[in-house]
């Protein structure tokens, strides 16, 4: 029971859990609600286990997967570089960041039919319109992080010597640390719509394409059961984020010594 | 007397505040301080101690005037000095025997040269135990002796020490005095210790330097000649009290009583 109670929140959220599942198919019996406006959680499940065992789901799940951590490496690994050099040169940043905030203000959704017809059908037209959107939120949190170190440290680290590219290394990168994180942890959940965005706008493969094809037969069971694998997808690699931010940021306070009435 | 180790004359600076005022923080300093020696620095809130300790760790332009390391002009911090903010100031990812080698990794020396007597100076501030553990794991107080153990691991000539104790409670206070006239004997540094305390001030200083307020000057040097080695119980002494009744009187008179 103390297990239990030191950590209330997973009973009461499995509790929640069961509570809404259980009133959606009863509240659909009821009302006899036809499957094709909200289809009956026991129907999701069906439809989630025939795309399951069919192989259907997991061919289409690695196109887009593949589409997310491409499209997610290559934008936040831009915009941290970015991010770095931007807070190496001010100058670099007076001149560049009004472009980069330009370019951002720009809807990623409303030039993807234009990358698509750039780059094509295939999976390079997704990882690019996913590269522009993990981009910014990993650029900007960068700038900020490395902004963020202390007057002190760089005053104390100046008197024993250090020069500024050690001031940089050994304070202001692992000071910036935290703000990537936060910066990447955006950019991971983002990479999965803009995967979808993209696959949306024009594709032959993946869950956004797979969407697509069901709503056209009006499945709606199995876009449902889709929706609920794109949302697994999205959770584990936010999970994959945070595992690897405690392992990198070590130091930050995981919070489990709580201060009293916190 | 040899040439001082340090020497300012009519030493002067001001701060443009943003707000475009100028603010004088030192005026018209001048001061020799002896290779060796241990002095103090007293004065109210505000009127220019740290100022004055930055400068001379090279890491503040000074307006005008002139500064000197050694006889040569300080125009940059040098790897002969160690230096102790109020705040400890440590990396949290570095635990605290990586945070103690800082200076060494700084002069790109080898750790492994180093490491013993970083071991030892520890034990020294009493953190035998320590060295793995992380400054989040640490006290305030824990942390400040971490700093002043930074400050000594690359053996510098000169001890450069901003309010030190002033997170420390009492007790601390006083051991890590005894423990800072015990390292000071043994190796000989000079060290300049800037203190909000008057108490403090006399019973660790040869010389104490007596700060005016707004704006910043040198009011008065105490030359203290309470024998060496010294422990506690001088602070009850008669002669000890005269000092520190004197330098509070002067504070009075200028009407910043400060402690
Ligand atoms: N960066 C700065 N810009 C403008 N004014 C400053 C700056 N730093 C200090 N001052 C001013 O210079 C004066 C001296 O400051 P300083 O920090 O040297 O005082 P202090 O004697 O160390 O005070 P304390 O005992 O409170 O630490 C103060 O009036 C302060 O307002
Ligand atoms: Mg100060």
């Amino acid at each position: 029971m103390k297990r239990l109670w030191a950590k209330p929140e997973v009973p009461l959220a499995i509790l929640l859990f069961i509570a809404f599942v259980g009133g959606w198919e009863g509240a659909v019996r009821l009302f006899a609600i036809p499957a094709i406006v909200v289809p009956a959680p026991s129907a999701v499940a069906q439809a989630m286990w025939t795309g399951l065992a069919s192989g259907e789901f997991v061919t289409h799940f690695w196109v887009t997967f593949a589409e997310v951590m491409l499209g997610f490496v290559f934008g936040a690994g831009s915009g941290f570089v970015i991010g770095v050099l931007v807070g190496l040169f001010p100058l670099l940043e007076r001149t560049v960041y009004p472009y980069i905030v330009a370019f951002q203000t720009l809807p990623k959704v409303a030039i993807a039919p234009i990358i698509v017809i750039w780059f094509g059908y295939g999976m390079s037209s997704k990882v690019i319109i996913t590269a522009t959107i993990a981009f910014f939120p990993v650029l900007a949190n960068s700038i900020v992080g490395l902004r963020a170190v202390p007057r002190d440290q760089v005053e104390l680290m100046v008197a024993f010597t250090a020069t500024r590219w050690q001031i940089f290394r050994m304070a202001r990168l692992p000071q910036a640390l935290p703000y990537v994180f936060v910066g990447l942890d955006v950019a991971i959940v983002l990479s999965v719509i803009g995967a979808i965005v993209g696959e949306f706008v024009g594709s032959q493969a993946g869950l956004g394409y797979l969407i697509l094809q069901r709503n056209f037969n009006l499945d709606m069971a199995g876009v449902f059961a889709i929706l609920i694998i794109l949302s697994l997808m999205g959770i584990g690699l936010h999970l994959a984020v945070m595992a690897i931010q405690r392992r990198v940021v070590f130091w930050m306070d995981s919070g489990h010594d709580r201060v009293i009435g916190a | 007397m040899p040439q001082p180790l340090i020497s300012t004359r009519a030493l002067n600076k001001i701060y443009r505040t943003q707000t475009g005022e100028d603010v004088v923080a030192l005026r018209d300093v001048s001061l020799d301080i002896a290779p060796g020696a241990f002095v103090t620095v007293v004065g109210p809130s505000g009127c220019g101690k740290s100022t004055l300790l930055k400068i001379l760790a090279g890491i503040l332009a000074r307006s005008s005037g002139e500064v000197s390391l050694a006889g040569r002009p300080i125009d940059g911090p040098s790897r002969n000095v160690g230096v102790v903010f109020q705040a400890p100031v440590l990396l949290p990812w570095r635990n605290v025997l990586q945070n103690v080698l800082l200076p060494i990794d700084i002069q790109r020396l080898k750790r492994a040269d180093h490491e013993g007597r970083a071991r030892a100076l520890l034990k020294l501030v009493g953190l035998a135990g320590f060295e793995n553990k992380y400054p989040s794991e640490l006290s305030g107080g824990m942390q400040q002796r971490v700093g002043i153990t930074r400050a000594l691991v690359h053996d510098p000539d000169l001890l450069l020490m901003d309010e030190p104790f002033g997170a420390l409670d009492a007790m601390t206070r006083e051991s890590m005095n005894l423990e800072l006239l015990r390292i000071w004997e043994e190796s000989r540094k000079t060290v300049m210790l800037v203190t909000h305390s008057i108490p403090e001030a006399v019973f660790l200083a040869d010389k104490v330097v007596v700060m005016s307020p707004r704006p910043g000057r040198i009011s008065e040097i105490i030359d203290v000649d309470l024998p060496r080695p010294r422990d506690l119980g001088m602070m009850v002494t008669p002669r000890f009290g005269a000092h520190v009744a004197a330098i509070r009187a002067h504070f009075q008179s200028l009407g910043a009583l400060d402690a």
